[in-house]
């Protein structure tokens, strides 16, 4: 029977539009988190799949946290239209506005962390049931041990200790009132996976994932942008360089790569000769060893 | 590129978080910040050497105690092949991590300690690696620069493992290596010190065993998991049923009798929006549209009249028990079995198994944490369902608790 073969990338495709189908029947209103991001375009472009020719029956939510890079906005509402799919934008600026959460202060200041509120709010806003994640395990050592169905608490909250088990293809979703699940379709996908399947598949991309000139400084170790929300300081000086961003988060804590690499094939042979994680250009990891467990803990995706 | 999802098992110190650091080192799958960031964590905490193990405990609480609590995956790719593997961590709450591991596995590896030998643990590891229908082992004999690299050794192990492992049915091949996880003998790079071995290294072997062919692409089963309705202009009479499907082929054309209704039609199309397929086997997902309108949702099954699963109430299953929670008597559950949810209740706990024995202990009724043994059980409607052996995803199930919504069992059907 081995004319059945299956690539790698077919077994992952099938998981996960198994995975979101779930999340659909198990779920009275899931949303997708939509970033922006490789992943969740990815995660987006397989929701499509898998309700095709139907709609996707649930909405793409977007945390605005204000500082993006143009690029990314422009290609979100372009992104949104080609799936045929609802946006719902949860702003972090609004947070701030409303005082729900206070804008941290100083050079290394970012919106990162709010993000976590104004999520947590919009879920309550609009009563989600379920999020789904473009969240990979083989991103972060926490996420390592993330499950396809993860439980939060009335307070969003993970436990990582007190996981359910999960076996076969079975998952469950069960909760009690005011708890929901946060579900990562793409947990087995790694970073190389992410970028074969969107060559195979011809999923436009945000241009910034590719090699363009930049005004870029460096800060502990990374290249950041500058934009209208980062700025050098004085002793810190930015120079025009041929960069590109391996991972898109918010603009004050997205590391750049110098790069030439202008289309996909060659994307994919820098990261496979890659010697540093992707996450090695995020400085939100780099606050502490366990920086992603912790914020994963109080509700962060 | 095909894909080898893979379990680990070992006990405490047999160098399982070591074999795995090699692994992933010696493929170049450890990147710099990340082996920076684990120098850096072992100076702190004064270890001798950089623990590889810091690669595989991830959580804070697993890294104050030094233990692994949580099944955690790992992801590595050669030019041949991607692997995804299940590490399951040696003490804590053993049963439960190694059987949630097992389940997606297509091989084991069974880390034996060259100097003690087959151990109680070895059994049960290779007796749960069985039972979840691994049907490749690897026994990789650790630490053999620690007895001299003995052959005469190395054998010795391989015959005790072979007395007992003749009685695990499911197992269809046994590979046996001797390897120095610490030093890389063998894992990656052929050892010098073994001249007298000629077989594989791991990594060779884990490139280059056959696992093709273990879904069942014989007895067609299509659980139906969501109705796609698109009401659109264009689509407007369309009704396609979503699933992955879990056994068998399913072309255009194809008669199947959907269950439990028992109407028959035919598979119209199989649709993708790259338009239509010629077929769909096992694991694929797709969305199958039939001839006749029939009423047909989620849990119900579509299959072929020629080789249909068996329909019933009462199931008989091996079970894992899960929970802190010791199951009560007769106690009711939420059973999920494919696509289907329903209630069900415990008739009867016919034996448990002492799994370092083997032994069966009857005259038993409850069950507590990790606890294995069979039962039987009866559902509040009728299953759609294969043995566990013949096929793994219509063969298995899990138990929820009502009350607390907790996964507390894993089931196989016998």
């Amino acid at each position: 029977m081995s004319n059945y073969r299956f690539s790698h990338l077919d077994q992952l495709e099938a998981e996960a539009i198994f995975v979101l189908r779930e999340a659909a029947a198990q779920f009275e209103k899931p949303a997708l988190l939509f970033s922006g991001g490789k992943d969740s375009i990815v995660m987006a472009w397989l929701a499509r799949k898998a309700f095709w020719p139907a709609r996707m029956p649930f909405p793409l939510v977007h945390v605005d946290t204000g500082h993006n890079f143009a690029e990314t906005m422009a290609y979100r509402d372009e992104f949104v239209v080609l799936l045929a799919a609802r946006l719902i934008v949860g702003s972090v600026q609004e947070s701030i506005d409303r005082g729900r959460v206070v804008e941290e202060t100083g050079p290394g200041a970012s919106r990162n962390k709010l993000q976590t509120v104004t999520l947590l709010d919009t879920i309550e806003q609009h009563q989600y049931d379920a999020c789904l994640g473009g969240g990979r395990r083989d991103e972060e050592k926490a996420r390592a041990k993330e499950r396809f169905f993860s439980h939060r608490d009335d307070f969003g909250q993970w436990d990582p200790k007190n996981q359910r088990p999960e076996l076969w293809n079975l998952f469950n979703g069960r909760k009690n009132p005011g708890e929901h699940f946060r579900i990562f379709p793409l947990s087995n996908f790694t970073e190389m996976d992410i970028w074969m399947y969107m060559k195979r598949e011809e999923i436009p991309l945000p241009s910034i994932y590719f090699a363009h000139n930049r005004e870029v400084f460096q800060r502990n170790g990374m290249l950041l942008a500058v934009t209208e929300f980062l700025k050098p300081q004085s002793h810190e000086t930015a120079a025009s360089r041929v960069v590109r961003f391996r991972t898109i988060g918010d603009a004050t804590c997205t590391g750049a790569v110098e790069s030439t690499a202008s289309n996909l094939d060659e994307v994919i042979a820098e990261v496979a000769a890659a010697r540093q994680t992707e996450r090695g250009t995020r400085s939100d990891d780099k606050r502490s060893e366990t920086a992603m467990e912790d914020r994963k803990k109080e509700g962060y995706f | 590129m095909d894909l080898l999802r893979f379990t680990t098992a070992g006990s405490v110190d047999d160098g399982k978080s070591t074999l795995i650091g090699r692994l992933l080192y010696d493929s170049k799958s450890i990147f710099e910040d990340q082996l920076e960031a684990m120098e850096e964590s072992s100076r702190r905490r004064g270890d001798a050497n950089v623990n590889l193990a810091l690669l595989t405990d991830g959580l804070k609480a697993e890294r104050e105690q030094g233990i692994t609590i949580d099944v955690a995956y790992r992801y590595f790719a050669t030019p041949k092949r991607k692997f995804i593997i299940a590490d399951t961590p040696g003490h804590i709450q053993y049963t439960r991590n190694m059987v949630t591991g097992a389940s997606t596995a297509n091989l084991a590896i069974i880390l034996i300690d060259a100097r003690k030998g087959v151990i109680e643990q070895t059994k049960r590891h290779c007796f749960i690696a069985n039972l979840l229908r691994i049907q490749h082992l690897v026994v990789a004999v650790n630490k053999m620069d620690l007895v001299g690299f003995s052959e005469a050794g190395y054998h010795r192990i391989i015959e005790e493992f072979r007395e007992f492992a003749s009685r695990l049915d499911n197992i269809v091949e046994i590979v046996f290596i001797p390897i120095s996880a610490l030093n890389g003998d063998n894992v990656v790079e052929k050892s010098a010190n073994m001249g007298w071995y000629e077989g594989p290294t791991l990594l060779y072997h884990l490139e280059n065993v056959y696992v093709a062919g273990e879904e069942n692409h014989v007895e067609a089963r299509f659980p139906v998991q969501w109705v796609v309705r698109p009401m659109s202009d264009e689509w407007h009479d369309f009704r396609g049923y979503a699933g992955r499907v879990a056994g068998g082929v399913f072309k255009p054309g194809d008669a199947v009798t959907v269950l439990p209704s028992g109407f028959t039609t035919r598979v119209k199309a199989i649709h993708s929006p790259k338009g239509e397929l010629s077929e769909a086997f096992a694991p694929q997902s797709v969305c199958l549209t039939l001839t006749d309108e029939i009423d047909i949702s989620r849990g119900d099954m579509l299959v072929k009249a020629n080789n249909p699963p068996q329909v019933g109430q009462d199931i008989e299953a091996m079970v894992c028990w899960f929970s802190p929670r010791a199951m009560p008597p007769r106690a009711k559950f939420i059973l999920r079995h494919t696509t289907q949810e329903t209630k069900a209740v415990v008739q009867q706990v016919r034996y448990h198994v002492d799994i370092n024995t083997l032994h069966k202990i009857e005259d038993v009724d409850g069950f507590a944490m990790n606890d294995i043994g069979r039962v039987c059980l009866r559902a509040a409607v009728p299953l759609f369902y294969d043995s566990y052996r013949r096929n793994r995803q219509t063969g298995s199930f899990i138990l929820i608790d009502p009350a607390t919504n907790e996964t507390v069992a894993a089931g196989m059907i016998v």
